[in-house]
């Protein structure tokens, strides 16, 4: 047996995009057991909720993450909404599927960019970025930004489609169709990309299932789960639409199921906007929030995004939760890391697209003794050790 | 069924097109409508009912009376984060977001943008 040797990478490395610490157990180039950390980007947000209103929060909740802040802000607005038991009209549901399948193409493109670059297959990357442009155009055009849409309001959406919008939206889709096809194409036949991917991160279906995977995780294990269809929210009950699966359980798999993904959601936005009811795309709600608690799940582009609120009666939530894809998906990253090389650590750890700062709820402090140190801080000494140290003026 | 060279389409394709970027800011795209740039206050109709300031997430508007049904409105444009919310809760229409988004600036204090109404004649 050859020596083992342990490999740490992180909190800061030039192949993490965000703070996070992995302890590799190698033996040669094999990994025979990992580990990892979280906790470098604990920002306090659930605990900032509570010191704001329910509108003020949305916008809070949609800087959750960069990528999808849609699925955190509509997560929000859909528990609210469930606590003040109020419908939000069929346009503005239609409205919400529009935008959160448009993210969840942006979303899908980026990884593929993303995936491409961790292989060294970079021209894979400048093109899927290139055509991301298009539909980041398009969350402009339709939300006024690319990131962060300010799109959602509690009892609906802030804006309309309007005709134009609508027409530049349906050319958008026919250049992002054609191109999706063609990164179709490449992640299923160029033998560059699977020759680099087929095999690498197996993840088995038993596996995906005792770890609770989710989304692209699991259905590139072949494990049929969506939340879009098993517990529709927003319009997905009238829209039909495929679930992509894969049995093939590794990187290549969970590609296949992506770019798959991808297609299915360039459909839903055309039939969403062929189908766009008319009427208002707001209810009125009022500004405090009876007492109650509501549970939100949505299906965001990495897997299944929770959020629990309970509101006291005041304007301001008393608790909000939120458990983002990344952790769900986590523990089943150890599992595909296992005996795999040193080399492939990028692409799989990539594969199940992390968003390391979303899912960071707490910090843990380690002594040097190797124990935990655990502190309860309140809201003012956690103000006093945020960025914001004094109040604003 | 695995074939080397299926990238090969666009890359061939891409020697004939032209740039994606243009050449800012001599050339600029075009902005679309929805774009939230810079809120502005109009003085002339605002009541002073703060719906603005209670709405706002992230304390970057104030708004202060300097006499009867005279207002003063202070945006702290680096805090703010153009989500457009005191436009939509201000129930006289008295701040509207305009398109203008080129704000970068080396001293963060230039971003705050004072605007007061002026004292209303008595009659
Ligand atoms: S645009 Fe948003 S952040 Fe800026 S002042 Fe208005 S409400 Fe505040
Ligand atoms: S919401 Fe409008 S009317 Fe009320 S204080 Fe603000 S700017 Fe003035």
């Amino acid at each position: 047996m050859s020596e083992r040797m342990i490999l740490p990478i992180g909190p800061q490395h030039p192949l993490l995009k965000e703070p996070t610490h992995f302890k590799f157990t190698l033996e040669g180039e094999k990994i025979v057991d990992a580990d990892i950390r979280l906790g470098y980007n604990h920002r306090g947000i659930e605990k900032a909720c509570e010191e704001r209103t329910y509108l003020q929060d949305l916008y809070m909740v949609e800087r959750i993450c960069g990528i999808c802040s849609f699925v955190h802000s509509t997560n929000f607005a859909q528990a609210t909404e469930d606590i003040l038991k109020v419908e939000i009209p069929q346009r503005a549901k239609y409205l919400r599927v529009i935008v959160g399948e448009l993210e969840r193409i942006h979303s899908h493109l980026l990884w593929l960019g993303v995936a491409g670059h961790e292989i060294g297959f970079d021209t894979l990357f400048m093109l899927s970025w290139r055509d991301r442009e298009i539909v980041q155009d398009l969350l402009e055009i339709i939300t006024g930004n690319r990131v962060n849409y300010s799109f959602n309001t509690i009892g609906g959406v802030r804006k309309d489609l309007s005709k134009e919008e609508i027409d530049q939206t349906i050319k958008g889709l026919k250049v992002l169709e054609e191109q999706t096809k063609y990164f179709a194409d490449v992640a299923t036949k160029e033998t560059t990309f699977i020759g680099r991917v087929a095999g690498v991160g197996y993840l088995p279906k038993e596996v995906a299932l005792s770890h609770c995977a989710v989304g692209p995780t699991a259905r590139g294990s072949g494990v049929d789960i969506d939340v879009r269809r098993d517990l529709p929210y927003a319009a997905y009950g009238e829209i039909p639409f495929n679930v992509i699966t894969s049995d093939r359980g590794d990187v290549l798999g969970r590609t296949i199921v992506r770019v798959g993904e991808t297609l299915e959601a360039i459909n839903i936005v055309r039939y969403a906007i062929e189908h766009l009811p008319s009427g208002p795309i707001t209810a009125k709600v009022p500004r405090k929030v009876q007492p109650g608690e509501a549970f939100s799940r949505y299906e965001a582009p990495r897997g299944e995004a929770v959020l629990y609120a309970r509101a006291n009666g005041t304007e301001k939530p008393d608790r909000i939760k939120v458990r983002a894809p990344t952790l769900a998906n986590l523990a089943s990253v150890r599992h595909t890391l296992l005996n795999q090389t040193v080399a492939d650590i990028p692409i799989i750890v990539a594969a199940i697209d992390p968003c390391l700062s979303c899912t960071d709820r707490t910090s843990v402090i380690l002594k040097q003794d190797g124990s935990p140190k655990t502190e309860e801080i309140d809201w003012a000494e956690l103000r006093k050790r945020s960025l914001i140290s004094k109040p604003l003026k | 069924m695995m074939r080397p060279g299926a990238i090969w389409r666009e890359l061939v394709k891409n020697l004939l097109r032209k740039p994606v970027t243009v050449l800012y800011p001599a050339e600029r795209m075009a902005i679309p409508y929805a774009v939230r740039g810079k809120p502005v206050f109009e003085p002339s109709t605002c009541i002073g009912c703060m719906m603005c300031v209670r709405d706002c997430p992230s304390e970057a508007v104030k708004i202060e009376k300097l006499a009867e049904k005279t207002f003063a409105c202070t945006f702290y444009l680096d805090r703010c984060i153009y989500c457009g919310q005191c436009a939509e809760s201000c129930p006289r229409k008295s701040i509207t977001m305009t398109h203008d988004y080129e704000l970068a600036c080396i001293d963060k204090s230039v971003l705050k943008e004072y605007k007061k109404g002026a004292p209303q004649q008595p009659k």
